[in-house]
């Protein structure tokens, strides 16, 4: 009721929010930043089985100006981290981080000289997916929640 | 005027370089003057890693080297502990240790037949071919659990029995994969932009290809005959028949219909495996390696004692060392174990097919252009899990 | 050919290039001396009988303090007509250096790199010797026993005023 009854059919409304932040979620295009195995199993989730095309997220581009989510997929060594600094730095903002697996998430298995404990020593980050590697639903549950984060982000974050 | 020689660098991060390899290309115009892999950009310290872990705790960290073929790895790794701790595996857990290794050749050839067709330009390959492969990921799930990183083999044998209806999901693949490969070899084989695309590229000749110790399908498709299930069987392969499909010339189409003819055969051999079973056990009746089943663990003091030591401490093998090469999808892969009678290893080196596989691009690259470097990048199959360890 | 033949074969044409020759668990090993090395490879690579035409592995192992010499080099050799393999072992000490075997076969390139990167040992002769695996400018040499593996104790709940944050080691006195 109220200002919608008199206003013609065909048109809806709602806060800036909230329509910014439901154009965001539903098109979010991946940068393909595949590691190691997780990348195997990102590669599975944008297969035909575990389609991640419904999202809006089939498009994986290559290149990190193009991109607004970077999944992180795999174990991060330290010949690679400041690779992955430069990366993070060339996205355009708003600019989303997902951490896909145990390594990328806090080292996972291997806790030694080579592998940095934890992507988020280097970039920030925005969800975890834990997993050795995360079934393609655990990564999509991964995906569906950072949208949910998205949706309710509010304007002021970004500028 | 004078050439002026570009240098290029195909980043670490590339969609189309199967993971983390830097290649720094030296150009004139558009054709390559030489080619040098750069690596190391996942390098996880995995030999120094199993140091730290008993025998079987090691097994959870050689899945993640090759992990497009995950079995194969833990194979390996298990048949050199075997070795130097002089341990017979029934029958039984041999066949079924075949079964799997070949459904995990069929596994890595198909990722590599999506993503090789792909960056050639051929997309829909991506999707058929991971379609296969979730029938076989489920067979994974089914036996142990995880979808990829099964850690399945044990010290003697297998960590538990195959659970019942097994039959029946490897024969549902059985019955369904020879039409799908049919349906793959009718849309690339004779595709004329196939062809264009990779004869004659990234041609070794025999006797190169043997010099650069290049090894699997890149030396078969040279013309050397020598697989290792044939020439020094291992785990009962020599009960089983199969051919060694061949090329000729050694280039990337010839590469090709290898890997595709090998997908046939594994299958040939999975039904051999599967109408062959015999009964037994599955994993060795050595107290001392594999854990006793629990029923004579609460009856019996001895088997207790051995119970309490298999997990608490762990296998001992003797002092020594031994190395044992198999034949990985991608090649000759060897694993080389050193023991100095405690419950962790001493030193574990793994001998990976990728490595030095990749070592070898300048000499296939040269003269080509970079379009046909994704091609022969594609066609060496590489694993960066598993060169850089 | 078998073993035992490829044995008495070797004792008999070769013997100055070895320090011993046996047979373990069925398969043959031989203990070289460093400066022989790549004649003794030359020989079996091109021997009619013999024919290791394929280098399979390079690697080192570190024994620290329980050997006189602290590095063994171990090298695989097979042959792809025969189908038999030798395994040569070199026994070095951290300033001794090892005859490169890239003239022969040039996957022993990247592996050689790859030894002296994880352990220091030093290839001469070879043409690129740098760095692989790790960083070029890493100090240290990762594989060998008294480098730490670098352990990070992970931080829990129970056990956060017990170790040293900064560095996620345990403090003193705590285990």
């Amino acid at each position: 009721m109220g200002i919608e009854e008199y206003v013609p059919d065909g048109i809806m409304l709602t806060t800036l929010e909230k329509a910014v932040g439901w154009a965001r979620s539903s098109s979010m295009w991946p940068l393909g930043f595949g590691l190691a195995c997780c990348a195997i199993e990102m590669m599975s989730t944008f297969a035909s089985r575990y389609d991640l095309a419904r999202f809006g997220m089939e498009v994986m581009r290559a290149s990190p100006r193009q991109a607004d989510l970077m999944i992180v997929a795999g174990r991060l060594s330290v010949k690679m981290a400041p690779i992955i600094k430069q990366l993070h730095e060339q996205m355009p903002n708003p600019k989303y981080v997902i951490s896909m697996g145990a390594c990328a998430s806090c080292g996972g298995i291997f806790n030694n000289y080579a592998i940095v404990q934890g992507v988020d020593r280097v970039i920030p980050v925005d969800i975890y997916v834990p997993g050795c590697p995360p079934r393609p639903e655990q990564l999509i549950d991964g995906i569906l929640k950072l949208h949910a984060k998205v949706k309710q982000e509010k304007l002021k974050k970004n500028n | 005027m004078s050439a002026k020689v570009m240098t290029l660098n195909v980043g670490p991060q590339h969609p189309a370089t199967h993971g983390v390899l830097r290649v720094q290309i030296d150009l004139d115009g558009e054709t390559i003057l030489r080619a040098e892999p750069i690596i190391g950009y996942l390098h996880t310290g995995i030999e120094k890693n199993m140091e730290a872990k008993t025998y079987t705790q090691a097994i959870t960290m050689t899945d993640r080297m090759d992990y497009l073929a995950p079995m194969s790895n833990n194979l390996v790794y298990v048949l050199a502990v075997e070795k130097l701790m002089g341990v017979e595996v029934p029958l039984k857990a041999q066949y079924i240790r075949v079964l799997l290794t070949e459904l995990t050749r069929i596994n890595s050839h198909l990722v590599w037949l999506g993503t090789h067709a792909t960056d050639i330009g051929a997309m829909t390959m991506l999707l058929y071919c991971f379609r296969e492969r979730e029938k076989i990921l489920q067979i994974y799930e089914f036996v142990s659990g995880v979808r990829m990183m099964s850690s399945y083999f044990r010290i003697g044998g297998l960590a538990m029995d195959v659970p019942g209806g097994f039959d029946k999901r490897v024969k549902e693949i059985l019955d369904t994969f020879p039409s799908r490969f049919d349906e793959y070899e009718g849309l690339l084989t004779e595709n004329k932009i196939w062809k264009n695309r990779t004869i004659g590229i990234g041609k070794i000749s025999a006797v190169e290809a043997i010099k650069s110790g290049l090894s699997g399908p890149l030396l078969r498709a040279s013309g050397v005959n020598w697989d290792i299930r044939k020439s020094n069987p291992y785990s009962s392969y020599d009960k089983f028949e199969f051919d060694v499909p061949l090329g000729q010339n050694g280039d990337t189409y010839d590469r090709y219909k290898c890997r595709v003819a090998e997908l046939r055969q594994s299958l040939r051999i999975v039904g051999q495996a599967l109408e062959g079973m015999p009964e037994g056990n599955y994993i060795t009746t050595d107290r001392k390696i594999a854990p006793p089943p629990k029923e004579e663990v609460l009856k019996n003091m001895e088997q207790l004692i051995h119970h309490f030591k298999y997990w608490s401490e762990g296998i001992k093998p003797p002092v020594g060392d031994a190395y044992v090469s198999i034949e990985s999808p991608k090649g000759e892969i060897g694993c080389y174990v050193v023991s100095d009678g405690s419950p962790k290893p001493y030193r574990v080196h793994f001998r990976p097919p990728s490595f030095i596989n990749i070592s070898a691009l300048d000499k296939l690259v040269k003269g080509h252009m970079i379009s046909d470097l994704i091609a022969i990048i594609g066609t060496t199959d590489i694993v960066l899990g598993e060169i850089d360890r | 050919m078998l073993v035992d033949q490829i044995k008495e074969y070797l004792e008999s044409s070769r013997s100055a290039d070895f320090e011993s020759i046996e047979i373990v668990r069925g398969d043959l090993i031989g203990r070289v001396k460093v400066d022989k090395l790549v004649e003794l490879c030359r020989y079996l690579k091109n021997d009619r009988d013999l024919e290791f035409n394929f280098l399979s592995m390079i690697t080192a192992v570190d024994y620290l303090r329980t050997r006189a010499k602290r590095f063994e080099v171990v090298y695989s050799l097979f042959s792809i007509i025969h189908h038999h393999r030798i395994t040569l072992k070199l026994a070095v000490n951290e300033t001794e250096q090892v005859p490169s075997l890239t003239p022969l076969w040039d996957s022993a390139n990247c592996q050689e790199r790859e030894v002296f990167d994880m352990f220091g040992v030093v290839f001469s002769g070879h043409p690129n010797l740098k760095r692989i695996l790790m960083d070029d400018d890493w100090v240290g040499y990762p594989q060998r026993k008294d480098f730490p593996l670098t352990y990070e104790t992970p931080e829990f709940s129970h056990n956060r005023d017990k170790i040293d944050l900064a560095n996620r080691t345990p403090r003193e006195g705590e285990n």
